[in-house]
């Protein structure tokens, strides 16, 4: 995307603070982890749903079992398919104690339309009947196009439909962060009408 | 590269077969059974075209086409006697008419499906489901699947022998172009007689292809045998001296299962010639893996329709 601009939002400090958060909410909310499974949605969910199941391994040391962590792929659940270029597919791997009558914690980066929410829905129903099914994402940036919301958010940052904001996480982008940025197309058009 | 039609597979570059392979993956059911069922095509009309017979191929996308909520419409071309260009180009407008979003086709003649997908008589996006002895992509597409999934991602350290009618198979042009863009070592193996031009014992046209016109010679190297079906129609066609020879020297038989790598597999496209490329023991072997071909075939055909169904 055709982007310039980009203000820092977080830094890498403060996604590992609100990691830590999270998870200590993620604690608190189940009353431990005890029938818990994460769920990370590919491409960056899958690594933030990685680190919360390592601190959450931290969290509740003296447990016996580690939370089991897994990575659920949405694609051929989409129902946007046809707006959307993209469509490489991560392979799904679902802890081998399965999602049947567990609280399984999806996890995204960005909640924004809540599509990639639904789909991911549908997606755990070829995988079993999950008891509960929790959502946390890094960032909530609003503009809901369904009723879908976050049990545990990172950060709230409204933002415009027209700004993209992108999270970079060490493992695949080098370094962590989030940043907002506005097209550049609108910025062309502010510029003309001036 | 976004697939809009799938016709040979020449078109398709490595980035574009693993995104297939990838997506056929994802369709498989985690608890074994049934591929998964999703909504992806809803609204969309897939037509079957089918101007040649065939059982497996017809209900595979049939069932890959409803597994993805689409809606199908079955078009049975047999008995046409019109001349071929003009009967294909007044079907393709019919179903121009009625409204199909792909037509997935079978035809006798060779470069049948190009033909449709480029003379403008038509919207819908074309997926070759075998045309003569040219191409079937998505036949070449679900064996490379079940191959990959045997063996891992690595097809460089693959010897996979494609053996028997090779001069009329489509499904070994397709197999050939597939498994030699994925870097894999073939061996065709074959009588001088069902060697298409430009392949014979000293000579290849393709990287990474030889030629063997014996089975036995190279047999305990193979990590995939590929018999293909001999049509018992071509018997008189002076292109081996009988049925009996033919499966002496080229079948898998009993005896030459045993010769075979541990680990090998057995692939066939079918439908068998049992006793003749193939026997009952081979066949029914723990080696053979044609039932997971024909379950995988779902998986691929899903993936293609798919990706073409959902283009942006």
């Amino acid at each position: 995307m055709n982007t310039e601009l980009g203000v820092d939002l977080l830094s890498r400090d403060d996604i590992s603070r609100a990691i830590r958060r999270i998870c200590h909410e993620i604690v608190e909310s189940n009353q431990g982890l005890e029938n818990c499974v994460v769920l990370g949605i590919p491409t960056r969910g899958a690594l933030l749903a990685q680190r919360i199941g390592n601190t959450l391994a931290e969290i509740e040391s003296n447990s016996k079992t580690p939370i089991p962590v897994g990575t659920l792929d949405i694609t051929i659940y989409r129902d946007d398919l046809q707006f959307r270029s993209q469509k490489e597919v991560t392979p799904t791997t679902i802890p081998a104690s399965g999602i049947d009558g567990k609280t399984v914690i999806l996890v995204d980066d960005v909640l924004y339309s809540g599509r990639t929410v639904r789909a991911a829905l549908d997606a755990l129903r070829s995988h079993g009947r999950p008891q509960k099914v929790q959502l946390a994402v890094l960032i909530d940036r609003g503009h809901r196009e369904l009723p879908i919301r976050a049990d545990y958010v990172g950060k709230n940052l409204p933002s415009a439909a027209n700004e993209v904001v992108k999270v970079s996480l060490a493992e695949l982008d080098g370094n962590d962060g989030v940043k907002i940025f506005r097209r550049v197309e609108d910025l062309n058009k502010v510029e003309v009408s001036k | 590269m976004s697939l809009s039609n799938l016709l040979s597979i020449q078109d398709l570059d490595s980035k574009i077969i693993w995104q297939i392979l990838h997506t056929a993956d994802e369709f498989k059911n985690p608890n074994g059974g049934k591929p998964k069922k999703v909504a992806a095509l809803n609204g969309k009309t897939v037509i079957n075209l089918f101007f040649e017979d065939s059982t497996r191929t017809r209900i595979s996308f049939e069932t890959a086409a409803k597994n993805l909520g689409a809606d199908l419409i079955n078009f049975s071309a047999k008995g046409s006697s019109v001349s071929k260009g003009e009967s294909l180009k007044d079907t393709a407008q019919t179903l121009k008419a009625i409204g199909g979003d792909i037509v997935v086709m079978r035809h006798w003649a060779s470069g049948a499906a190009a033909r449709l997908a480029n003379a403008n008589w038509i919207d819908a996006s074309i997926v070759n489901a075998g045309d003569g002895t040219h191409e079937h992509p998505t036949q070449a597409l679900l064996d490379v699947y079940t191959i990959w999934k045997h063996f891992g991602d690595d097809f460089s350290k693959l010897k996979i022998g494609i053996v028997g009618d090779i001069l009329h198979s489509r499904v070994a042009r397709s197999n050939l172009l597939l498994l030699s863009k994925l870097g894999a070592q073939i061996y065709l193996i074959a009588p001088r007689t069902l060697l298409p031009m430009g392949f014979d014992k000293d000579h290849s046209t393709l990287p990474g292809v030889s030629v063997s016109y014996s089975l036995d010679a190279v047999l305990p190297e193979l990590d995939v045998i590929m018999e293909l079906r001999i049509q018992q129609e071509r018997m008189e066609g002076g292109f081996f001296p009988s049925a009996t020879e033919f499966s002496n020297l080229y079948g898998l038989r009993k005896e030459r299962l045993s010769k075979l790598k541990e680990n090998a597999i057995i692939l066939h496209p079918g439908p068998m010639n049992r006793g003749l490329e193939i026997d009952a023991t081979s066949a029914d072997s723990e080696k053979s893996k044609v039932l997971e071909q024909v379950q995988n075939g779902v998986l691929v055909r899903m993936a293609v329709l798919f990706l073409i169904g959902t283009k942006s």
